[in-house]
């Protein structure tokens, strides 16, 4: 903005400067507080239910935790990279410079706009086995009995993986086409007076320039992914028979029941996964932060 | 060289159809749901025999079992988002300014634990809070769900405010000074003013967040006088034989005000917003 750069300091003003300090203060106590309050008391508060080893004992031995732990490595591994290699696809889709594809790029956002309840109940409509509209499409075109989407326990997640996918994808590949935005069309250019193919550019220019976006994002939907309660919930409420819980409708499941040991130790296991990514991630901020911008 | 132009083009449709196709099923579905009759909503037909608007006027009268409470779960949802949108609003703008222009000691810390917040999974600081509530006292009141939507939108609100606030020119603050200026005035005269789209942004952004949650909302609140419209929702699958074609009217109803929300600030939005999502 500025055309002279200024160094980023506060003057070197001495009196006074407690008057600031106070205001400062003053102006940061409301975060401070929400923090302390619904932050590190409940955090600290949970941590202390869940000290009793026994917690675990029981958590382990509970069928239905194995499944979810599973369930959720599963839910990662494929949701979350399917996701990006579909959104790094599309995100070069939609940097091409056409006013439809502008059009449909608004379109195509809808999914992150909207709240997730009437979406997913849409979806679990849509693949009730005896009126949902896919069967009768299946019975109708082909004649065939389509399999029971929700009741069956691998489907099942396979379809709330599709619910995420559906409903996380538009804002990963805005963030991917932000990327591929930035890269200097000059070396697109160059690129093409060297003759090089559609592929060559996008191993050469466009993937150096956004691989460190790419993993960041991946990173941080990973944690981000954990965290989905409503693709899971709303689609199939962890039935049939508990069957197709993750990690974050588990925890839940537990309060419900009433085992809030259990519902903290559900938590404590992950974090073990989620920390060292969360550190990772706000080491990842701050460093962009004390660059000069 | 027309013909090379032309498979390009195709091969860009060729990508356009599915996504359009794959972005609006689930949206139609909705639709198709919300203007059907009970007996023409599972003919499998793409366009109703008798389109109709009764379900919604079945809505609105709260003509139905799960529909006793409507206009009550709506007023529920719209006052809590917004005073989730206006706290959270109040909270980042003033934590952003001492952080950022009054460089207060320890603001770094906070930046950090605010960050920390951010990350750590909702429905993972879902159970604690929980609890937390409970101690507190403030299981099935609307404060319980306002502050923990506060305690989620505000540590993205501070550091996209943060962001926005670093570029504005530092001489501003100098000059100030210079000239006398209490802190206080600093901020409601030059602060605020300059910083208005990013106000805007953080205030849609809360608010639509706090509409939207589902999971804080089901778990803090229970009673039918103070759940919002997203619980209300919730209940329409607590057995077999929901109405499909007026659950799907009401989803609507609560889904059009955030979605016409978003596009009409969609400007300060995608700005704002995506910028400081991820940095690259």
């Amino acid at each position: 903005m500025a055309a002279i750069a200024i160094p980023h300091s506060p003057p070197a003003q001495r009196r006074g400067l407690t008057t600031w300090q106070t205001w400062g203060l003053l102006l940061l106590a409301p975060y401070i507080l929400v923090f302390l309050v619904f932050v590190l008391y409940p955090v600290t508060y949970g941590l202390w239910l869940a000290r009793h080893p026994e917690s675990y004992r029981t958590l382990f031995e509970d069928p239905v935790f194995f499944t979810s732990v599973l369930n959720t490595i599963f839910f990662l591994l494929v949701a979350v990279n399917l996701k990006f290699v579909l959104a790094l696809f599309l995100s070069g889709f939609f940097v091409h410079e056409r006013i439809w594809i502008r059009w449909l790029s608004v379109i195509f956002i809808i999914p992150w706009a909207v709240p997730a309840i009437p979406t997913i109940y849409s979806i679990r409509f849509m693949l009730n086995p005896e009126w949902g509209v896919v069967n009768s499409l299946l019975f109708r075109l082909f004649q065939i009995d389509g399999p029971n989407w929700l009741t069956n326990p691998q489907l099942a997640m396979c379809m709330a993986m599709l619910v995420h996918i559906w409903k996380a994808l538009p804002f990963w590949t805005l963030i991917l086409m932000a990327g591929r935005l930035a890269i200097p069309k000059e070396l697109y250019e160059a690129a093409s007076v060297d003759g090089a193919s559609a592929w060559q550019k996008f191993r050469y220019v466009t993937w150096p320039s956004i691989r460190t976006l790419y993993i960041t994002s991946t990173l941080l939907s990973l944690i981000w992914t954990l965290g989905d309660f409503n693709s899971v919930y709303l689609l199939t409420g962890g039935q049939p028979a508990d069957k197709t819980h993750v990690l974050a409708t588990l925890g839940i499941r537990y309060i419900r029941l009433d085992q809030l040991d259990h519902a903290m130790a559900t938590i404590v296991v992950a974090l073990p996964f989620v920390l060292p990514l969360v550190y990772f991630m706000m080491k990842r901020l701050s460093i962009d932060d004390q660059k000069p911008s | 060289m027309t013909s090379r132009k032309l498979l390009s083009e195709a091969k860009l449709w060729l990508v356009a159809i599915p996504v359009l196709l794959w972005t609006l099923i689930p949206i139609y579905h909705i639709f198709l749901f919300s203007i059907s009759t009970k007996d023409s909503a599972f003919s499998g037909r793409l366009w109703p025999k008798e389109p109709t608007l009764r379900n919604f006027g079945t809505v609105f009268r709260q003509e139905h079992f799960y529909l006793h409470h409507f206009w009550n779960q709506i007023w529920n949802s719209l006052w809590i988002a917004v005073a989730a949108g206006v706290i959270t609003l109040a909270v980042a703008t003033c934590a952003a300014f001492a952080i950022s222009r009054l460089r207060v000691k320890g603001g770094r810390t906070v930046m950090n634990a605010a960050l920390f917040t951010y990350f750590i999974p909702a429905a993972f600081l879902a159970v604690p809070m929980y609890k937390a509530m409970g101690t507190y006292g403030l299981l099935n009141s609307r404060w319980s769900l306002v502050l923990a939507m506060v305690t989620i939108a505000s540590p993205y609100a501070i550091w996209v405010l943060k962001q926005a606030s670093d570029k504005l020119p530092w001489e501003l603050d100098e000059a100030a000074r210079i000239d006398g200026a209490t802190p206080l005035q600093l901020f409601r005269l030059v602060y605020l003013p300059l910083m208005l789209p990013s106000l805007v942004a953080i205030f849609t952004y809360a608010l639509l967040l706090t509409w939207n949650e589902y999971l804080y909302a089901f778990l803090l609140l229970s009673h039918e006088n103070t759940i919002p419209l997203a619980v209300g929702l919730g209940h329409f699958l607590s057995s077999d034989d929901s109405p499909w074609e007026i659950l799907m009217a009401t989803a609507l109803i609560y889904g059009l005000p955030p979605a016409a929300i978003y596009y009409a600030f969609r400007r300060y939005m995608v700005g704002g917003l995506t910028a400081g999502a991820v940095k690259s």
